[in-house]
């Protein structure tokens, strides 16, 4: 089943992309809800699927998380699948019972999974006639975060895709803005406002939102920054209300967040002398924090298994700012046009694989023998046994580790299992 | 429709990669889309194993629906075979692919693979993950045992029991299988299979040369043993040795099944333990219930005739063992609890107000909620119910795991309980508590308590001033200086009941101002 064919693209670069399909080991989409819910902080996440999908939260998020979630799945049983029409209904019983528990909720995310899908349930339709019962008092949305169709983080951009049409309209007259689009840790986000702040952008706003209550508005005057590389449907539909992309690399490490920050300073005619000023310091913090750890990591080698789509800015900051080698670069997906500054800054010989064959992608793993392997969950310590350091790619989901002052941080995390073998002596 | 928050078992396919997962040989392919992978991590993540399991998913995707997924089918189903070249193969869908119908069995008939294919008909939207494990395992047994139907039994120089049930991801299997291979072993009987976990397809096939069957678990042995028993005429064991008087019984039922003594030596240091002045104090203790039926109807047992306690609450998830359930609930006098609605669980946990919770990882998150200690004893489980040590549950040595692991916890509820009574003395002022942030109302800082004693006083003063408006209820009595200080002097472990049945008292009385002859009025009163 593994249609495995190398092709050179034609480009700028002639860099070779390694296209393979086969076995996946990634997660679904359903998996960004363990993220999203505690960044959007009065939303709930109610999954209509099946008991595979309730195992896979509950597996994914842990039984980590102590308080009650915001999160939660209704499962189709049996007798649901003998008919739609009663299905439609048994879904509001359980939204108007979880309503009723859960007055807190401001906003409400039917997600999709692969059964849904399958038999064909209409959650669009459902969000709207249960958005009209509940008109005024919680916002009803739907994505999808099937396996069917979505990869663990894409889960995201489906989410984030399915709020573009409410956010409020900036008119035509409206100061331009910049909207900061991907889920960043608050404190990120702080730490970026400030820096915006101090270069002289005023209407700045993060997508997602805090809370459910402060939706960026978008218009023709709006420019945005992604901040995550997996959010392709998301820039689509913010293009679509007149938004315009700022191409730039991503935030991780000294290099991708100036080159990021910059992006958006030009954008917004904001003088160099200017900027320049204003990041100098936390820059030099930056390349302070990786100093420390470069000493460990420069020369070492570092594969990554495709799992978030964060492998490309990853690699770059790796191979750039820790003079790491790259083994190979695994990405699910493999965005061309948004990741066309980070790839500029990555060596040409760089082996980037788009997809995935895991049993074969395993044996060139072991083959390579990398000093570091950046893999998902379920191979990690599979490949600590046979002897490889392995570092969890979920962890950077859930880590703050964009921007100057999360720089050293991020190094930290790709030192620590290196750090850790050091000292074992059993 | 069932809204859940979190789930006590996996669906079925689950199930069939515990027995997987836990043998050796054997490869399953999950027709299963991309994010079903999700399931390695419970295996390699909270088991901690340091292998892959022995699974292979098809992962489609929507741009393959429609067209080719038996094809893709057929090509992992080939490739996997070629790679892992397994004595057995087992196939099946989850539960997207059982809505798209590819039929994993037909498809690899159709292969012609030179190997045993097992097909798995696990219907997703029926049943659950301790289901899907019984199946498998008995599909297993029945293609590769079956064959051996009419064959005489070699006649064994020693009775030969299978240990049958344990599998992958279970609740100290691991374990209990080399508890009671020491105890059988004790008893003069061999051990010929122990199945699924440690078997290779080789090993499955000898399973009717044993004598009799240890059904260790019967969530995911007892319709295997059914068969066997019909089949070979191998009886099997009914007993789960889980507690002294169970083991007892188990022994008891063993010496009797294999013709052997049943005399042999009890290390268990339970009894004696139980009897132990120190142990007083676990006198009726409330205990609520909540697992698998099995380690459910165990608890309750240990928990009511080997600790002492009192069982309020007793429910399982196992719909497939409600009637055990029932009876044994009938016998403690509590109504059982059958459900897989964790919300239920919560609010039976809450209303029947337990000393201690003994339930499985969901559970410890109510009873950590409800500042209730816990202790786990069933799947769902999480990586710390995986422990470095040796600590069965089955057997002698699993009877004295029971009392350290079930005690300690209570233990440190009376430490939490006189944290609590006396969080004003000085010594205790200190003393962190072992629930970490329990839901208790946060600590009032101390210059805010003075301004409720000041507050407190001036309303004293003014009630005072107002007879006729002192009526029962309204306010709450208030400690003049005296008796304030009369109450410091009694020692600090029974202050607080005193302090409360005084302020009782003088509540029922109408008594606004508690003098020292309020306290010791009160005293008078309530030691009648
Ligand atoms: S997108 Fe970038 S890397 Fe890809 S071909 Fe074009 S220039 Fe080369
Ligand atoms: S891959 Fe599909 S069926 Fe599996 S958990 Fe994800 S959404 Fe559910």
């Amino acid at each position: 089943m593994s249609i495995e064919n190398a092709v050179a693209d034609a480009g700028c670069q002639d860099r070779q992309v390694r296209h393979e399909r086969g076995q996946r080991a990634v997660f679904c989409g359903l998996t960004s809800i363990v993220w999203l819910h505690r960044k959007i902080q009065d939303a709930f996440f109610l999954v209509v699927g099946s008991r595979t999908c309730a195992h896979l939260i509950q597996s994914a998020a842990g039984v980590m998380i102590f308080a009650e979630p915001r999160f939660g799945t209704a499962i189709i049983e049996e007798r649901d699948l003998a008919g739609l029409a009663d299905m439609n209904e048994e879904l509001d019983r359980v939204v108007n019972r979880l309503l009723e528990r859960r007055p807190d909720i401001r906003m409400l995310f039917l997600v999709a999974s692969c059964p849904s899908e399958v038999i064909k349930l209409d959650l669009d339709r459902a969000a709207q006639r249960l958005s009209a019962n509940f008109a005024g008092s919680v916002g009803i949305f739907s994505y999808s975060g099937s396996g069917l169709d979505t990869t663990f983080t894409q889960g995201e951009d489906t989410c984030l895709a399915s709020l573009v049409p409410v956010l409020p309209e900036a008119g035509r007259d409206a100061p331009r803005s910049l909207m900061v689009v991907g889920t960043l840790a608050d404190v990120v986000e702080d730490q970026f406002a400030r820096l915006f702040r101090d270069i002289g952008l005023e209407n700045v706003h993060f997508f997602p939102p805090r809370d459910s209550q402060h939706l960026p508005p978008v218009g023709e005057n709006t420019r945005f920054l992604l901040a995550q590389p997996f959010l392709t449907e998301t820039a689509r539909t913010l293009q679509r209300r007149g938004a315009r992309h700022i191409p730039a690399p991503f935030p991780l490490g000294e290099e991708g967040t100036t080159g990021w920050l910059q992006a958006a300073a030009r954008t917004f005619g904001v003088p160099d002398e200017r900027f320049e000023a204003v990041v100098a310091a936390p820059r030099e913090r930056a390349r302070r924090a990786l100093s420390a750890h470069k000493a460990k990591l420069e020369g070492k080698s570092i594969f990554f298994f495709p799992d978030s789509q964060l492998e490309v800015p990853l690699a770059r900051f790796a191979s750039r700012e820790l003079d790491m080698t790259l083994a190979e670069v695994g990405t699910p997906y493999l965005h061309r046009q948004h990741l066309a500054a980070e790839l500029d800054l990555l060596h040409k010989d760089v082996v980037i694989c788009e997809g995935q064959d895991v049993e074969r992608q395993l044996d060139r793993c072991r083959q390579a023998r990398p000093d570091l392997t950046v893999c998902g969950l379920g191979l990690a310590n599979p490949l600590e046994a046979e002897g490889l350091a392995t570092k969890w790619s979920i962890e950077l989901l859930f880590t703050p580790i964009q921007g100057y002052d999360q720089a050293g941080d991020l190094a930290e995390l790709f030192a620590r299992p290196l750090n850790r073998r050091g000292r074992l002596e059993v | 429709m069932q809204l859940t928050v979190w789930t006590y078992e996996g669906p079925p396919h689950i199930g069939a990669m515990r027995v997987a997962t836990a043998m050796t040989g054997v490869h399953y392919v999950l027709h299963a889309p991309q994010g079903d992978t999700y399931a390695d991590l419970l295996f390699t993540m909270i088991e901690r194993r340091d292998k892959r399991p022995p699974v292979t998913y098809t992962t489609f995707q929507a741009r393959d629906l429609g067209t080719d997924t038996a094809e893709l089918f057929q090509a992992a189903l080939a490739e996997a075979y070629e790679r892992f070249k397994p004595q057995a193969l087992l196939v099946g869908s989850s539960c997207t692919a059982e809505l798209i119908q590819d039929d994993p069995g037909g498809l690899a008939e159709a292969l012609g693979l030179p190997v045993p294919v097992i097909p798995l008909e696990l219907p997703a939207y029926q049943k659950k993950e301790n289901w899907g494990a019984a199946e498998t395992f008995y599909r297993i047994v029945r293609t590769l045992a079956g064959p051996r139907q009419g064959q005489e039994r070699p006649k064994n120089e020693r009775p030969l029991a299978n240990l049958l049930g344990p599998t992958a991801l279970g609740f100290r299997h691991r374990d209990d299988i080399l508890e009671i291979t020491r105890l059988l072993d004790s008893m003069g009987i061999g051990v010929n299979v122990v199945a699924p976990l440690g078997a290779s397809p080789a090993d499955i096939q000898r399973i009717p040369d044993a004598d009799f069957n240890v059904v260790l678990y019967p969530e995911h042995a007892l319709s295997t043993a059914q068969w066997l028993e019909r089949a070979f005429k191998q009886p099997y064991t009914k007993t789960v040795p889980i507690g002294v008087t169970a083991t007892r019984a188990f022994i008891a039922e063993v010496a009797q099944v294999a013709g052997v003594s049943a005399d042999v030596t009890e290390r268990t240091r339970l009894p004696w333990y139980s009897r132990s002045v120190d142990s007083t104090y676990l006198t009726g203790k409330r205990v609520f219930i909540f697992g698998d039926a099995t380690h459910a109807l165990a608890a309750a047992r240990v928990a009511s005739k080997e600790l002492g306690f009192q069982v309020v609450g007793l429910g399982t998830y196992s719909r497939e063992f409600a009637r055990e359930i029932r009876a044994a609930a009938a016998e403690y006098g509590v109504q059982p609890l059958i459900t897989d609605d964790y919300l239920e669980v919560e609010s039976a946990v809450r209303d029947s107000n337990p000393e201690l919770v003994l339930g499985t990882q969901m559970e410890r998150h109510v009873a950590k909620r409800l500042g209730i200690p816990c202790a786990v004893i069933s799947a769902p489980v999480h990586v710390q119910d995986f422990p470095a040590r040796y600590s069965p549950q089955m057997g002698f040595e699993g009877a004295n795991v029971l009392f350290d692991t079930w005690v300690h916890p209570l233990m440190m509820g009376l430490e939490e309980h006189l944290l609590r009574m006396f969080r004003e003395d000085f010594e205790f002022q200190e003393a962190p508590s072992h629930l970490g942030a329990a839901p208790q109302a946060p600590k009032e800082a101390p210059v805010a308590r003075e301004a409720a004693a000041a507050t407190a006083q001036a309303a004293a003063v003014a009630v005072a001033a107002r007879p006729a408006e002192s009526s029962g209820t309204a306010a709450a009595p208030v400690w003049l200086a005296d008796a304030e200080a009369e109450l410091r002097k009694i020692p600090f472990f029974v202050r607080g009941k005193a302090k409360r049945n005084t302020e009782r008292y003088a509540a029922e009385k109408g008594i606004s101002n508690i003098t020292v002859e309020t306290l010791y009025d009160a005293k008078a009163h309530f030691s009648r």
